[in-house]
């Protein structure tokens, strides 16, 4: 048999690719994805446990920013080169704080990017759902549920029999 | 919820459908094709206007002691203030759950970019020696300097920096399902390919669409206090000097609620003409119109109340100084831009309170012009006000724009909707996923 990533099937409706994602994680499938044309809530808890690192990581390029930005102009202003202007402080912290608080928001936004795209797996040129016959439906109206081969329950009989009893609209097995 | 958001019954597929075929099927069509002919020949007057710029440096324009800083300058408030209003609505209308703006804010956010991309031209330019302009950054160099970290100057690059940067983010990242849309529903290998690679390969995955939303949030609510603070930065460009009439501490919120108005403005002006070209009324609905017509009003009141305020505190504080800018302003050699700005700014836009105003089409594109016309004049009263007559008369003296001074103004118009057409032919105009979002929300199960 020819190398599989999975079985792809259809859903008509978002209640029934919910009861499916449902009873097909009871059945024992874990490596088991859900695409859909927009963020449908509750999905991605259904498929199984989820941690977002997004906003952590968004709050420590936001410390790195704001603090960095900081310390070089602590740098640049005190130790390496400072100008006494009239008699004011070196460090003068009211001044530093506009520059700081951009670069918090910019390394703040740089890192959530940097994770979201990190976190997906992107960007990637190529992947093997791209070769499946009804895909190009996910990003319309079309509601799937793959079943990756590498899950140990896999086994294509089993498999179409299990996504037989959720009243897909069609299934197809997914080369890789 | 009162108004339909959307009207119709709209599906998952038809949405998709409506949207991506404006990309896809639809032809270039002539009005597009004279449209951009006419901004890339004004591109091109700015173009010329740049080279002769580098060439001869900036006595080109009519800027001059006392008056050094002129329409470079309010050529810059006026793009960059702009902007604002793009993420504004895109942002503050997200996190409060607004679902009108869903078919706003794709160009209101491409009109923020374009906005702010062209603005940056301007004070680059108007540097003495625009090509190092990056001494402003800090890094190592070979002299052993650094910026000055405690000048308005300094602030305002960084500003703008991070302002361009995150504003080309929070459009990109919005992009990406969409641009997977488009890419399969491309039926040519270019189109293929040319979406394809800017989808980043995104398939709608789940946990994908979580992380996505978790990062769209959170851009959201980095966004608000970004805009409001950029602009802040731009008025301390201002208030940060000791001249009557800038060195004032109502100068940042004056500038957020001036941005936010001309930003509405230009919403209005450029969804005007999209929503009757191409068919988006089924999207930009009377509601959109009339929800925007109220926020115009409001910022402009805004605006009407610190002009007020302006004035009240010049004569309530009886500095001089303060008192002669403010009566020059009446009656000095520039009465006439002063008293333009208030007849677009306060007396024009209360047409607006009249429903009947709102709903004519036609009317709301013409006050928006006059907004904007309003606000260009504006930022250059308070420039050429205060700088034209300052504390020594022996050192008074008059600006006079020369044609290089117009060449820039509207060559910046023209990059602008240069840029602002390819965004409409190449682009979707919509947010489809958000669309498709609101159609299941609304029609239940429709898919």
């Amino acid at each position: 048999m020819k190398a599989s990533h999975g079985c792809l099937a259809q859903f008509a409706s978002v209640p029934a690719l919910l009861a499916a994602v449902k009873q097909l994680r009871l059945d024992g499938y874990t490596r088991l994805e859900a695409y859909t044309p927009f963020a449908v809530d509750g999905l991605a808890e259904a498929l199984g446990p989820v941690r977002s690192r997004i906003p952590l990581l968004m709050l420590l390029g936001g410390l790195l920013g704001g603090f960095g930005t900081l310390a070089l102009q602590y740098y640049a202003a005190v130790i390496d080169y400072p100008i006494d202007v009239g008699g004011r402080p070196d460090a003068s912290w009211p001044a530093f704080i506009p520059a700081a608080l951009e670069m918090t928001i910019l390394f703040a936004a740089l890192a959530g990017v940097a994770g979201m795209l990190a976190g997906n797996g992107l960007p990637r040129l190529n992947h093997p759902l791209f070769g499946s016959e009804h895909f190009d439906e996910a990003s319309r109206d079309g509601l799937f549920v793959l079943l990756r081969a590498d899950d140990p329950r896999y086994e294509f009989g089993r498999v179409l029999h299990d996504l037989a009893r959720l009243d897909p609209l069609h299934v197809e097995q997914v080369p890789r | 919820m009162s108004a339909p958001v959307r009207r119709g019954e709209p599906t998952l597929a038809s949405v998709t459908d409506q949207v991506s075929a404006i990309v896809l099927q639809r032809p270039t069509g002539r009005i597009w094709l004279l449209a951009f002919a006419l901004a890339l020949a004004f591109t091109a007057l700015l173009g010329a206007g740049i080279s002769y710029l580098l060439a001869k440096g900036v006595g080109i324009w009519g800027v001059d002691m006392p008056v050094a800083w002129a329409f470079a300058i309010a050529d810059y408030v006026w793009w960059i203030a702009i902007g604002m209003a793009g993420t504004f609505i895109s942002a503050a209308l997200y996190l409060a759950r607004q679902e009108w703006r869903t078919s706003l804010n794709r160009y209101a956010e491409a009109m923020t970019v374009f906005a702010v991309s062209v603005s940056g031209i301007f004070p680059i330019l108007h540097l003495g020696r625009p090509w190092f302009f990056y001494w402003l950054a800090p890094y190592p160099d070979r002299m052993g300097v650094w910026p000055q970290w405690r000048s308005s100057l300094l602030w305002d690059f960084f500003a703008i920096v991070a302002y361009l940067i995150v504003s080309i983010l929070y459009f990109y990242v919005g992009l990406i399902p969409d641009l997977a849309t488009l890419r399969d529903r491309a039926r040519t290998r270019g189109k293929q390919v040319f979406y394809g690679l800017l989808a980043l390969g995104w398939r709608g995955e789940a946990r994908h669409w979580q992380r996505f939303e978790t990062l769209s949030l959170l851009l959201a609510g980095l966004a608000v206090p970004l805009v409001f603070s950029v602009h802040s930065m731009v008025a301390l460009d201002f208030s940060e000097a000791l001249l009557p009439g800038w060195h004032s501490t109502i100068f940042p919120p004056f500038f957020v609620a001036g941005a936010l108005f001309s930003g509405f403005a230009m919403v209005l002006v450029l969804g005007i003409p999209l929503r009757r070209f191409y068919g988006l009324g089924d999207f930009i609905t009377e509601r959109h119109l009339d929800n925007l017509a109220k926020m115009l009003l409001a910022a402009g009141l805004f605006v009407d109340y610190s002009y007020l305020s302006e004035i009240f505190t010049a004569f309530y504080g009886g500095d001089r100084y303060e008192i002669a800018m403010t009566m020059q302003r009446f009656t000095g050699a520039y009465a006439w831009v002063f008293w333009t700005t208030i007849a677009c700014n306060v007396v024009a836009i209360q047409a607006l309170w009249w429903a009947r105003v709102r709903r004519h089409h036609g009317v709301l594109f013409a006050l928006g012009i006059v907004v904007l016309v309003g606000m260009w004049f504006e930022r250059f009263m308070l420039i050429a006000s205060s700088l034209y007559r300052d504390f020594l008369p022996s050192s008074w003296g008059m600006f006079y724009p020369t044609l290089w001074d117009l060449a820039f103004l509207f060559g910046s118009i023209g990059l602008f909707f240069v840029l602002f057409l390819l965004f409409v032919r190449w682009l979707p105009l919509v947010s489809m996923y958000e669309l498709r979002k609101l159609a299941h929300r609304h029609g239940g199960t429709a898919a």
